[in-house]
C-alpha cells in the first residue's frame, strides 16, 4: 500500500512540472506587454477573432518597470510600447528587431511628422501609437487662477493637495522645466537643483502616484496634478467638468509612445500583422476614442474631427504649435541616468 | 518502515532545494558580485553594496520601518489578545461562527482591501463624508504614517488573532479549576495561568505580524502615497527602477539578518518562559 503510495504521488509530482511547461503549443500566441489602461480590449477581442491568434495580454505602469522586466531576461515578448528616449536606450543596446514595413501598409496612414524622428532617425525599428504632453491637471473649484507656469506645483496654498507622478523622468523633468533648465539636462549642479526643489516640494506634495491620478482628481482629493495628456482626455470622456489640463508656458515633455518588437520574439510576422491591425483607421480612432490618447494616424484624426470637433480646441488632445514649439523629447541619458537615479532615490527616501 | 517515510519526504526536499534553497543562493550570489551576470568574465566579488547601505539615507529608512512595525505588532497585540480571548470563551457553537467572521475579510484579495483603505481614508473619502455629515471636522491621515500603522493592523490583525486563540482554546480546563480551588480569583488565575501559557501563541502571532510589516511595500505605497518610503520599496525600487538587482539583493540579505535576529530574539523569550507546554500550537 504505501509502495503505492508512493509510486502515485511521484507520478503526481511530476506531472505537476511538466503542466508548468509546454502548454497548449499548436497555437500561435502573441505575447503583448502594454501600459496599463492603454488599450480599447474589445479590439484585441476583433484581432482574436480575425486571425485565429491568441493574444497574451500583460501590463506595466512606468517606462521603468518595463525595461526592469525585459532586462532581467526569460520574457518572449513579441510586441512592447515604450516611450522615445527608451526606445533610443534599446535600439543602442540591441534589443529590438527592424520591423518588416512590407507586412504593415498601413503604415501609410501615419501622419509624416510622426516618422523619422530623432529616436529612431531611419524608422526602422518603430510605428508610433500614441503622442501626448505632460502638464498640470486641476480641478477648476479650488485652483480659481490661470495655470500657467510649474511653480503652482510649489505654492503653499495647494499644500496637501497637490499630487506628483511616482515617474522619475517625469517628475524630476518638470522640476528642471521649472528651473529653466532642459528635461535632459545631464549637468549635475543642475540635476541637484531640480533635486533639492522637489525635496522641498515634498512637504506640500499629497502622494506620488500614476494610474490612481484620475480618480483621486475626480473625487476632489487634489486640486493639482502632474499627469500626461491622456488621462485629461479620459475625463473629459468621462463627462467630468471641473477638471482642466494646462501645459505650462515654461514648456514641458512632448512624448512618443511607439509599437517596436524585441529580439526576443518568436512570433514577429504576427506581431507585425497586430500593429497593421491596430493602424487601421476604423481601428486606430475606436482605440484613440477610448483611451484619450492623441493618434498619429491621419485618418483617424479626421475621424474624430468629424465626430467630436471640439477636442481639437482642447490643449490635451491637440496642443497648440505654439505649446509644441516650447516642448522637448526625452532623450536616452546614457550614463547620466546614474545621477537622476540618486537624485530620485533621494527625494522618495527622504 | 522508516525509510519508506524518507522516501516519502523526497518530492519536499527537492521542492524546498528549487524553490527556496537556490534562489536564496543566487540572491546572496547578487549581493556579492557586481557586473553583469549573463556575461561571467565581468562579474567581480565586492563587498560594495554592503558598505554602500551604511548612509543615512538607507539608515533611516530602515529604522522607519522597524519603527511602523514594531507600533503595528504591539497595536496588532493590544487589539488582538482580548479578540482571541473572548472567541476562546464563548459558547462552542458561536466560537466558529465568530471565527469566521474574523477571517472572512482574508478571503479577499489583500490589494483590494487596501485600495478599500484608500477609498475610506482619502480627504474626500467616506470617513471624511461620514464626519462631515454629523458636523465634526474632517481628519486628514492619509497619505502618512498613520494610514500605513492602520492598514498594517487591519490586515495583518487575524496572524495575530488566529495563534492565541489556538493555544488559549487548549489551555486544560482542569488546570482553570484547579487554580479556582486553590483560591485564586480570575484575575490572578489571568495573570499566573493563562497568560504564561499563551506565550508560545503570543510569540507566534508577534513573528507572523511583524515580517510582514516590516518587509511590506504595497500598503507603504499606497497608504503613504509613495511619501513614505520603507525598505520594502526600497528593495522594490532596485529591481523596477533602477535596475539594480545587486544592491537590490544586499538589501534583501539584510533584511533577512535583522528579521532572523528578531526572531531569535523573540523564541529566546519563548524558551525562558516554556520549556515544554504547548510549543506546537497552530503554526
Amino acid at each position: 500500500m504505501k509502495k503505492v503510495i508512493i509510486v502515485v504521488f511521484t507520478i503526481v509530482t511530476a506531472i505537476m512540472f511538466m503542466m508548468l511547461s509546454g502548454c497548449g503549443k499548436d497555437k500561435v500566441v502573441l505575447n503583448v506587454y502594454n501600459w496599463a489602461e492603454y488599450i480599447d480590449k474589445s479590439l484585441i477581442t476583433k484581432f482574436e477573432k480575425e486571425t485565429g491568434i491568441k493574444v497574451n495580454y500583460e501590463l506595466y505602469e512606468t517606462n521603468e518597470h518595463m525595461m526592469a522586466k525585459l532586462e532581467a531576461g526569460g520574457t518572449n515578448y513579441d510586441l512592447i510600447f515604450p516611450s522615445d528616449y527608451l526606445i533610443e536606450e534599446m535600439i543602442k543596446k540591441d534589443m529590438l528587431q527592424k520591423i518588416d514595413f512590407d507586412n504593415i501598409p498601413n503604415f501609410k496612414y501615419i501622419d509624416d511628422r510622426f516618422k523619422n524622428l530623432d529616436y529612431d532617425p531611419n524608422n526602422e525599428y518603430t510605428v508610433p501609437y500614441f503622442w501626448g504632453t505632460l502638464g498640470i491637471l486641476y480641478n477648476t473649484e479650488m485652483v480659481k487662477e490661470p495655470v500657467t507656469s510649474w511653480d503652482i506645483l510649489w505654492d503653499e496654498k495647494y499644500a496637501g493637495k497637490i499630487l506628483m507622478l511616482d515617474s522619475m523622468r517625469d517628475t524630476i523633468g518638470v522640476a528642471l522645466k521649472r528651473l529653466g533648465y532642459s528635461v535632459n539636462s545631464t549637468d549635475p549642479k543642475e540635476i541637484e537643483e531640480a533635486k533639492k526643489s522637489l525635496i522641498e516640494q515634498k512637504k506640500l506634495v499629497n502622494g506620488y502616484y500614476v494610474d490612481e491620478i484620475v480618480d483621486m482628481m475626480i473625487n476632489g482629493d487634489a486640486a493639482l496634478a502632474l499627469d500626461w495628456s491622456g488621462p485629461a482626455m479620459d475625463i473629459y470622456w468621462q463627462g467630468v467638468e471641473y477638471i482642466k489640463y494646462a501645459v505650462p508656458e515654461e514648456g514641458s515633455n512632448l512624448w512618443f509612445d511607439c509599437m517596436v518588437i524585441p529580439k526576443t520574439s518568436r512570433n514577429k510576422k504576427e506581431a507585425e500583422m497586430f500593429i497593421n491591425f491596430l493602424l487601421d483607421p476604423e481601428n486606430a480612432y475606436q482605440n484613440s476614442e477610448f483611451v484619450g490618447y492623441t493618434s498619429p494616424n491621419k485618418v483617424a484624426l479626421e475621424m474624430m474631427k468629424a465626430e467630436n470637433p471640439e477636442v481639437f480646441d482642447m490643449p490635451a488632445y491637440m496642443p497648440s504649435e505654439e505649446i509644441l514649439s516650447r516642448c522637448e523629447v526625452f532623450k536616452d541619458l546614457g550614463s547620466a541616468k546614474e545621477l537622476y537615479n540618486q537624485a530620485w532615490m533621494e527625494i522618495t527616501a527622504q | 518502515m522508516k525509510n519508506r517515510a524518507k522516501l516519502l519526504a523526497y518530492p519536499y526536499i527537492v521542492w524546498m532545494a528549487i524553490f527556496i534553497v537556490i534562489p536564496l543562493l543566487l540572491v546572496f550570489f547578487y549581493s556579492i558580485t557586481s557586473g553583469n551576470i549573463y556575461e561571467p568574465s565581468s562579474l567581480s566579488f565586492t563587498l560594495e553594496h554592503y558598505s554602500k547601505f551604511f548612509d543615512m539615507l538607507y539608515l533611516n529608512v530602515i529604522w522607519k520601518s522597524f519603527r511602523l512595525a514594531i507600533i503595528s505588532t504591539v497595536l496588532c497585540l493590544v487589539l488582538g489578545y482580548p479578540v482571541a480571548y473572548i472567541i476562546s470563551k464563548s459558547k462552542q457553537k458561536h466560537r466558529s461562527l465568530l471565527l469566521l467572521f474574523f477571517l472572512l475579510p482574508i478571503w479577499m484579495n489583500f490589494l483590494l482591501r487596501t485600495y478599500a483603505w484608500m477609498a475610506i481614508l482619502s480627504p474626500n473619502g467616506f470617513l471624511n463624508k461620514a464626519l462631515e455629515f454629523f458636523g465634526l471636522p474632517p481628519i486628514e491621515i492619509m497619505p502618512g504614517q498613520t494610514a500605513v500603522v492602520l492598514g498594517m493592523i487591519y490586515n495583518f490583525l487575524p496572524f495575530m488573532v488566529l495563534p492565541i486563540y489556538t493555544v488559549l482554546s487548549k489551555i486544560d480546563k482542569n488546570v482553570l479549576e484547579a487554580a479556582a480551588d486553590l483560591g485564586a480569583n480570575s484575575f490572578i488565575t489571568f495573570i499566573k495561568i493563562i497568560l504564561p501559557l499563551s506565550v508560545p501563541g503570543i510569540v507566534t502571532g508577534i513573528t507572523m505580524v511583524f515580517m510582514p510589516a516590516v518587509s511590506t511595500f504595497v500598503i507603504s505605497r499606497l497608504l503613504g502615497g509613495g511619501k513614505e518610503l520603507l525598505i520594502g520599496n526600497l528593495i522594490e525600487q532596485q529591481f523596477t527602477i533602477y535596475r539594480d538587482w545587486h544592491f537590490g539583493s544586499a538589501l534583501s540579505i539584510i533584511l533577512m539578518i535583522m528579521i532572523l535576529v528578531s526572531m531569535a530574539i523573540m523564541s529566546k523569550v519563548d524558551n525562558n518562559n516554556n520549556d515544554d507546554e504547548g510549543r506546537t500550537a497552530m503554526w
